[in-house]
């Protein structure tokens, strides 16, 4: 059993607009939960200096803050930081509270929808254990998909990066998800942080997926980096898709044009 | 009140006035160009240009087409027709706010100039104008004896007022565009013939001779349009109902505002002018000036109550 | 009235009238009550339909009878029902106790796209979802009344019930004379009531209520205006409401104004763009998460939807049986899920005699009628059926009930159904009467106004009339 490391994050979202806007509302999911393996030390979200708080917590387990700013805006700033220790865990979440039952993962939606090469992907992985069909299936998906950066966008479909052959993270899980679900097995995304390794250059949120198995509960799928969640995830927010699982979800009043930069810095933090 | 409300309002006012505006201009329009001699396309462009018509100079425009254009029009707001249709959706969105006689005179036969031909709108356009005109009429009727003097009241009072007032403004503009090419013989058979026109548009005809009993001169007609506060239709009178209205809205809301300051400016300055000034600057910048002061009332008006 | 039997004893006064009046007179009045409509501006926009957008619903001058007796019986179905609904979405959104009871499949419900995932664990206030409750009933013989359908999200039509009264003492004043009908006018102080009731928990003032429009265009924007107008309320749009300090607000021409309650007559997915579709220009950004954090309400809650839906339908007598302990006093209509197997062999075999709707269906659209259809007709319907099974349920052909209805310069019957609106608060209420839609054309048993069909004023009298009549 490993120690557990604490990992300090600071991860700033910056909306730029030109002209100013007249107004702005932003749906924050900025905030970590705590579980067995993850434990949030501290942390602090500001937009625009100002600190915020989430006013509720989402059947999953999700907390979420809602900012509001009148007047002419011509940039929000948002930065979410602070402390989280993580324990190793297998990748298996225990002990998040949670509402919402395991089926409503067998949803699908426009991004996670199946066809025949999802399907005959999902039951080529097929085994007789549902674990051991999930990590099967989830090393078929990676060999199926090649990591190849900027080839997909947030729109992609799991189906339409399968027929490519190459995407992300995010398309990465997607694929899983369409195919788990097509066997039966709940499953939905994970965006979160994580510690790249030497030479990478993740400076975003990453994403990954967690399958529902009977005995064990949730259990991660980081596919893109063909691994199970170690500690160096932080689990941030679950839903259907990753269109459903944006940390930072924004409207605006006027007409303004957009920019939007996001930067995640992450690693050990100083004792 | 909704902020979307109060611009619904105001603008039901606006297009009930415009619309009615519009037939007045149409039938200046058809009178001018029975002249003998007429420079008929002429006439008509700045009949056109008065409505506000975006048009270049090269089109040809005759009877028949400017009946279809300030009368038969769908969309734009410029016809008799689509400034009826606008005035009842700007209603209709506000049905909770209208009276039911109110909203009863604008949607009552408001498709009646849906399926009319061309041919036979020219050939019975007096019919048409006098029935938009008591449209215009029953609308504003009804609000005047059944509407409450709250701020529902006020904002349709104040479209109608500003609308006015640019209407007055633009009907000089014709006057000024149709004397044009002839400067030289103001004060002919035609000149007079056209001022009889423009009063007979603004229904002042038998005003003008109550109030300056004798000839018509440009003089006399421009004073009753713009500054006589006597006749119910000068841009002085609408701007003083302006700048009233705001000033009610003020109170009732406590909060001086931008759109009142400006009406109490233009006001005043009405009042400080005579003809005597207005010719000798030239009719037609004062004519720009003015309705430039309108339209920044406008602009203030829908700032401060978010519309 | 039901086919093959005389006068029913609740018509006698109405027959009498008819006979007093005679023909002409009832002529003369029907064009009269269309000319008001029109004045009035009451109209039905069709969608995907060409030709007039401002159409009227043909209104019918003959009123719908029901005897107090019969209504008293129906009025306690009807309160049953919306208890019941409204009991098993909160069960849904928290333990699920009738999914685990197994009395309803588990992924009937959570895999329904109307089951909102952000409602779960969420207490609306008063634990209610849907405040309006509309209930289509059909009667199918002298004491059956069977329910067609349930209506937990925005229900429409009341608007009609309303002016149908209306313009009945406008025209027929005489009729409602000596209070022998009992008055339905009360209906918007019970909503304003109804609505006021379930104040979020931020409200600290008199509860601000507010009407929630798509807009001019939206087909029932007549009845958003008129019920706004007759609750002293605003009718809002999306753009007239801000989310500001975990409140809702609407622009006023004097600032900001709190809003408490949203009677919204906008669809789930087009409230709020940050939480639903965020494609969507419409909605209100952030409202979701105000609602969820308790600083406004939501009439009806989201993903109310869920108790609607045609294949749930089938399970509301274990609902009534589940929650309230109670046998249900309304029948439901016998229904095959043609998800299952064999439902789905009976139904093909038996396309002809069959009704088939689409499980998420409305308007009456997309709807098999089995013995009215073509041989061309069913066969392509079979088709869509074969395709996605779960999509459709199918049930028989009913007896329905006809009233006399005033056509074609005649009197003749036609096929009619009963939508009665139960508005649920911290007490239930429900109006004496409904919405009367009749099939105007002969034989037909659509009713939907989108598909033609009128409307009539629904009367429920104060008193059993005495029997007598005949022929």
């Amino acid at each position: 059993m490993t120690d557990p490391i604490r990992l300090s994050i600071r991860h700033v979202t910056r909306y730029a607009y030109e002209p100013q806007a007249v107004a702005a509302v932003m749906r924050l999911r900025l905030f970590p939960s705590g579980y067995e393996g993850q434990t949030v030390e501290s942390w602090q979200v500001t937009a625009n200096d100002q600190p915020i708080e989430p006013n509720f917590t989402d059947a999953a387990g999700v907390k979420e803050a809602l900012w509001s700013c009148d007047g002419g805006i011509s940039e929000v700033e948002v930065i979410a930081e602070g402390i989280v220790v993580r324990r190793q865990d297998q990748g298996v979440v225990r002990g998040l509270k949670e509402r919402a039952p395991a089926e409503l993962f067998l949803r699908t939606t426009d991004l996670t929808a199946t066809d025949t090469a999802i399907k005959d992907l999902a039951s080529a992985a097929r085994r007789s254990d549902t674990l051991e069909t999930l990590h099967s299936l989830s090393a078929s998906v990676r060999d199926a998909v090649e990591y190849k950066p900027a080839s997909t966008n947030m729109a992609t479909s799991a189906a339409a990066a399968l027929e490519q052959g190459a995407g992300v993270c995010q398309d990465h899980a997607h694929v899983f998800i369409a195919a788990a679900r097509s066997l039966g097995i709940p499953a939905r995304y994970v965006a979160g942080y994580y510690v790249a390794g030497e030479g990478d250059d993740l400076t975003e949120t990453h994403g990954w997926a967690e399958a529902f198995v009977e005995g064990l509960g949730w259990v991660g799928f980081d596919i893109a980096n063909r691994t199970c969640p170690t500690q160096d995830h932080v689990r941030l927010i679950c839903h259907l898709d990753a269109g459903r699982a944006a940390p930072v979800i924004g409207a605006i009043e006027g007409y303004a044009e957009e920019t939007l930069t996001a930067s995640v810095a992450i690693g050990q933090a100083q004792q | 009140m909704l902020s979307r409300t109060a611009a619904n309002l105001y603008w039901t006012g606006r297009y009930v006035e415009r619309a009615d505006a519009t037939a007045r201009l149409l039938d200046m329009g058809a009178r001018m160009t029975m002249l003998p001699g007429s420079a008929t396309r002429q006439d008509w462009l700045s009949v056109l240009k008065a409505a506000g018509v975006p048009l270049t100079e090269s089109e040809e425009v005759g009877r028949r087409e400017a009946v279809r254009i300030l009368l038969l029009d769908e969309e734009g707001g410029s016809s008799v027709r689509s400034a009826l249709t606008l005035a009842r959706s700007n209603a209709r969105a506000e049905r909770t706010a209208l009276t039911r006689q109110a909203w009863e005179a604008l949607n009552d036969e408001w498709r009646a100039l849906e399926k009319v031909p061309e041919a036979e709108a020219s050939s019975s356009l007096p019919d048409y104008l006098e029935w938009a005109q008591k449209r215009a009429a029953a609308f504003r009727g009804s609000v005047e004896t059944t509407m409450l003097r709250d701020d529902r009241y006020d904002f349709i009072k104040l479209g109608g007022a500003l609308e006015r007032a640019a209407m007055a403004l633009r009907l000089l503009e014709v006057k000024y565009f149709a004397l044009l090419p002839e400067r030289d013989v103001v004060g002919g058979g035609r000149d007079f013939h056209q001022w009889n026109s423009l009063l007979f548009a603004a229904s002042a005809l038998r005003a003008y001779h109550h109030v300056y009993r004798g000839d018509v001169t440009a003089w006399n007609v421009a004073d009753l349009l713009v500054l006589n506060r006597s006749f119910p239709r000068s841009v002085a009178l609408c701007i003083t109902e302006a700048a009233d209205t705001l000033g009610r809205l003020a109170l009732r809301y406590n909060q001086r505002t931008e759109a009142q300051n400006r009406a109490e400016r233009l006001h005043a300055r009405l009042a400080d002018t005579d003809m005597d000034e207005v010719f000798a600057d030239g009719l037609h910048e004062f004519v720009q000036e003015t309705l430039k002061s309108v339209l920044d009332i406008h602009s203030a008006t829908s700032l401060v109550y978010g519309f | 009235m039901h086919s093959n039997s005389g006068i029913r004893a609740p018509y006698t006064q109405v027959a009498s009238w008819l006979e007093e009046i005679g023909q002409p007179l009832l002529e003369l009045r029907a064009k009269e009550a269309e000319a008001l409509f029109r004045r009035i501006g009451i109209t039905f926009a069709v969608y995907g339909e060409g030709g007039d957008p401002e159409r009227l619903i043909p209104f019918d001058l003959i009123p719908r009878v029901i005897g107090a007796s019969e209504w008293a019986r129906l009025s306690q179905g009807i309160e049953q029902r919306a208890k019941a609904l409204n009991a098993f979405l909160y069960d849904v959104y928290h333990r699920r106790e009738i999914l685990r009871a197994g009395r309803i499949p588990a992924e009937l419900v959570i895999q329904n796209l109307a089951f909102v995932p952000e409602m779960i664990g969420f207490d609306p206030p008063g634990k209610v979802y849907s405040h309006i409750v509309g209930i289509d009933l059909v009667r199918t013989g002298e004491d059956d009344w069977q329910v067609l359908e349930d209506n937990c999200r925005t229900p429409s039509g009341v608007s009609y019930m309303l002016e149908n009264r209306e313009i009945m003492a406008r025209m027929f004043p005489d009729l409602f004379g000596e209070g022998a009908v009992r008055a339905v006018d009360g209906y918007p102080d019970d909503l304003r009531r109804t609505l006021e009731e379930v104040a979020p928990p931020a409200c600290r003032q008199d509860p601000q209520v507010v009407v929630l429009t798509p807009g001019p265009f939206n087909s029932a924007y007549y009845e958003h205006s008129f019920l706004a107008d007759l609750m002293g309320v605003d009718l809002v749009e999306p753009r007239d409401l801000r989310v500001r300090d975990g409140r809702v607000w609407r622009r006023t021409t004097k600032g900001l104004e709190i809003v408490d309650v949203i009677y919204r007559r906008i669809d789930d997915d087009f409230l709020d763009p940050l939480a639903f579709r965020s494609d969507s220009a419409l909605g209100v950004p952030g409202l979701m998460n105000v609602y969820l954090s308790g600083g406004v309400t939501l009439c009806s809650a989201p993903g109310s939807g869920v108790a609607d839906d045609k294949a749930i339908y089938t399970y509301v007598p274990e609902m009534i049986d589940f929650y309230l302990g109670e046998k249900p006093i309304l029948d439901t209509v016998p229904t095959y899920k043609c998800a299952e197997p064999d439902a789905l062999s009976y139904t093909l075999e038996n396309l002809a005699d069959l009704v088939v709707k689409e499980v998420d269906g409305s308007g009456g659209y997309g709807m098999l009628i089995g013995p009215r259809a073509t041989e061309k007709e069913v066969a392509a319907y079979r088709k869509r059926l074969e395709a996605d099974p779960a999509g459709f349920i199918a049930q028989p052909t009913l007896d329905l009930s006809t009233a006399p209805t005033f056509t074609g310069g005649k009197i003749a019957g036609r096929h009619v159904d009963l939508r009665p609106y139960c508005l649920v608060g911290r007490e239930v209420r429900l109006t004496p009467g409904g919405l009367t839609r009749v099939a105007m054309r002969e034989g037909s048993l659509v009713v939907n106004s989108s598909q033609g069909g009128g409307v009539k004023d629904t009367w429920v009298l104060a008193g059993d009339a005495p029997h007598g009549g005949g022929a």
